[in-house]
């Protein structure tokens, strides 16, 4: 008997033992990053590294008793050479066996490393690229940044309420633009206005002022704007500044993009009235965001992050969750089933990845620029939570989206 | 003047929009073509260098934009760190860049005036890399806006016209430094050495001309030009750490089709880009950043030496 108890507590104190041992001798869980960390998007893979880092810096880079290794690829000169983050998702995969892949800076990236994701079934989670038929190109595909149309519609929405009766478009001529565009002219519509004319930049556009004249030569009551992050805000900005279109001659509604800190610094004062439809602002008033604004000022040298920076946190948060529910298994399927539904509080308040698409429905912002203790922010006046993307509701209502959330 | 208000006095015969063709024709295409020259005015700031270091000394110096991009950062910072007023930077980005180019024209570039293009070119794009990611190290990634003073924004109303004042600045700017680079380069005992030096280098010598001496001022002068450009240019383009390569294209094609060595040829030529530029985007902004570069293959398919080539 004693022997047998002896025996039971010596086989007890081994499997306490050899539990641990068990997960340190597991290899790390590899997460490969592809974000344009050179080009005229580096300042995205800044923000959307450090919004990584940060995250791993508060939450340990160990999961479910398993290492996390993070692996980062750059994709150059995002958007102009899809065909770089489809070999860069291929090398990722084959030589580096990675078991998530995160990232993708912008639109055509995500779209051309889709199938490769689709046939090797490692899950995508998109931290950026924000055109919304992505996440229905591939069923293996995540994303915690924004379908840009849950912004722009609900801007559109807002002007017509109030009292706007004509606007003028002018987005970047590629998927989110006109993604950004078409919503917000049918939401614009819907609710009793009407579209004055519309341009479409060209994706590389050092020089604005061109369209700049022909908007006010529109005469609109309001200017609804897109332009992706990185050198273009600031430069439109400029030129809008230069050929008198600001607030007080014109309503200028846009993303969060054209009113970001860099923007704003560069118009002065020209800025202050400009309204914007975002999901994040380092201004916002949630629980979580001053800690992680502390946080990123820290990692960014005193600068204030962006919503690069809080989708890649919150995309981060998003694979930890995932590893933790299946326990620290990376078989594909399982991971993105894990991820289906998963509801957390982020810096840009509460967030939930819808089950059926796979895309975040998150709080849209309706904000104004204010000059506040002397510096010009995006001060919140109106907000819609749980908004989901509209386009894909549309598809869906239409029977044109499977059970899975792939475009038919 | 509003259009609505033209149109009642019958001076528009259609509504503003969106018929393009019934707008207001003299104020808008006076304020198209400014806004255009003084878009070109920046460009030729930018690549007149190029045109000098490219054209006369035949060296193939890609890295013309990594210049253009010292003078910037010298402008932010100098604004920024120490509250200097825009206009006192602006010599302060011209000597910089000028002499960041003595120190690798001593270094590197001299060692290469003989050798072939495609060794020219490697080396330069290296150093255009280079300079990129340590701008990236050093200033960040991120856009570097600047505060103008408020005299030198928005617009000056005559009449039906406006123009930016910012843009009235570049083309003054634009028209001294043409004036001072023919002058010089046609009427001074320098730019008679210049010119020595470039078409016989050896007879040069024999004459007792410092040939070295000469190259590397004049290399360094043509950077300094780019440094300037680079800084006048934060105002309209803005500047992150890519601005080395983003204006190499619009740097080549005005060097390229004006002929090289010719500064009347970088003039003309960045002029049209601008204006071309303006026009396209405003009338037809569905195809507006083809026509440039249609209107540039062109011209060279006309005249393959450039507009003003002088061999």
């Amino acid at each position: 008997m004693r022997k047998l108890l002896l025996g039971m507590s010596g086989l007890a104190a081994l499997a306490m033992a050899s539990a641990p041992v068990q997960a340190q001798n597991q290899p790390p869980i590899k997460v490969g990053l592809i974000m344009s960390y050179s080009g005229q998007f580096a300042d995205l893979g800044t923000m959307m590294d450090n919004g990584i880092k940060l995250y791993m810096k508060q939450h340990g880079d160990t999961v479910a008793g398993r290492k996390i290794e993070i692996i980062r690829r750059d994709s150059g000169a995002a958007g102009t050479a899809p065909d770089v983050a489809r070999r860069l998702a291929q090398e990722l995969i084959v030589r580096d066996r990675v078991d998530i892949i995160a990232g993708f800076s912008l639109t055509p990236d995500a779209l051309a490393a889709a199938d490769v994701l689709t046939q090797a079934k490692k899950p995508g989670v998109i931290t950026n690229a924000a055109t919304a038929i992505i996440t229905a190109r591939s069923p293996y595909l995540v994303r915690t940044s924004i379908a840009l149309p849950q912004a722009m519609g609900a801007l559109g929405t807002w002007a017509a309420k109030n009292g706007t009766k004509n606007a003028f478009t002018m987005v970047t001529d590629y998927g989110p633009g006109i993604d950004s565009e078409q919503e917000f002219q049918l939401q614009f519509k819907q609710g009793g206005g009407t579209i004055n004319g519309s341009v479409r930049f060209p994706v590389a556009n050092p020089d604005f002022s061109a369209f700049a004249q022909r908007l006010k030569d529109s005469n609109s009551e309001a200017v609804f704007v897109f332009v992706p992050g990185g050198e273009q805000p600031a430069a439109l900005a400029k030129a809008f500044a230069e050929h008198g279109v600001n607030p007080k001659s014109m309503k200028i509604l846009s993303s969060g993009e054209l009113v970001n800190d860099e923007a704003l610094k560069s118009m002065g004062d020209a800025a202050v009235g400009m309204i914007s439809g975002w999901h994040y602002d380092h201004n916002l008033k949630t629980r979580m965001n001053p800690e992680f604004v502390k946080g990123m000022n820290e990692l960014l040298g005193g600068r204030n992050p962006d919503q690069f920076a809080v989708t890649a946190y919150d995309g981060m948060h998003l694979i930890y969750e995932a590893i933790k529910k299946t326990g620290g298994k990376t078989d594909g399927d399982a991971l993105i089933a894990a991820m289906k539904g998963v509801s957390f509080e982020s810096p840009r308040g509460s967030v939930t990845i819808d089950p059926e698409t796979r895309d975040v429905i998150q709080t849209i912002y309706l904000r104004r620029v204010e000059r506040v203790d002397g510096r010009l922010v995006n001060v919140e006046f109106d907000k819609i939570d749980n908004v989901k993307d509209p386009v894909k509701e549309r598809l869906k209502a239409e029977g044109k989206l499977t059970a899975d959330g792939l475009a038919k | 003047m509003e259009h609505r208000a033209l149109f009642r006095r019958g001076r528009l015969s259609r509504p503003a929009y969106p018929n393009v063709n019934g707008l207001p024709v003299t104020p808008r295409i006076a304020s198209l073509l400014f806004d255009g020259f003084a878009y070109g005015m920046l460009l030729f700031v930018l690549s007149v260098g190029l045109s000098v270091t490219l054209g006369m000394m035949n060296f193939v110096n890609l890295a013309h934009g990594s210049f253009a991009m010292i003078g910037g950062y010298t402008t932010v910072t100098l604004m920024r760190s120490w509250d200097w007023p825009f206009f006192a930077t602006l010599p302060v980005a011209f000597l910089m860049a000028a002499a960041m180019a003595v120190v690798l024209e001593r270094i590197v570039y001299r060692r290469l005036y003989g050798a072939s293009d495609l060794d020219q070119a490697l080396l330069t794009i290296g150093i255009v890399f280079m300079s990129i990611a340590s701008a990236a190290y050093i200033f960040g990634t991120t856009q570097q806006p600047i505060e103008m003073p408020a005299y030198i924004r928005g617009r000056v109303e005559i009449g039906d016209f406006s123009f930016g004042v910012y843009r009235i600045f570049l083309v003054c700017a634009a028209l001294v430094i043409t004036a001072v680079l023919v002058l010089g380069l046609d009427y001074t005992r320098f730019g008679a050495r210049i010119r020595a030096a470039v078409d016989n280098q050896r007879m040069a010598r024999g004459l007792g001309i410092n040939v070295d001496w000469i190259f590397a001022v004049t290399f360094a002068i043509g950077s300094g030009l780019a440094g300037l450009g680079g800084a006048l240019a934060i105002e309209v383009v803005g500047l992150d750490p890519n601005f080395a390569l983003k204006y190499l294209v619009f740097m080549l094609i005005v060097v390229a089709v004006g002929g090289m060595a010719s500064i009347r040829g970088a003039f003309i030529t960045a002029a049209m880009l601008g204006i071309i530029d303006m026009f396209s985007k405003y009338y037809v902004p569905e195809v507006g950043a083809f026509v440039l570069y249609a209107v540039m293959v062109g011209l060279l398919v006309w005249r393959p030496a450039g507009l003003f080539a002088r061999r």
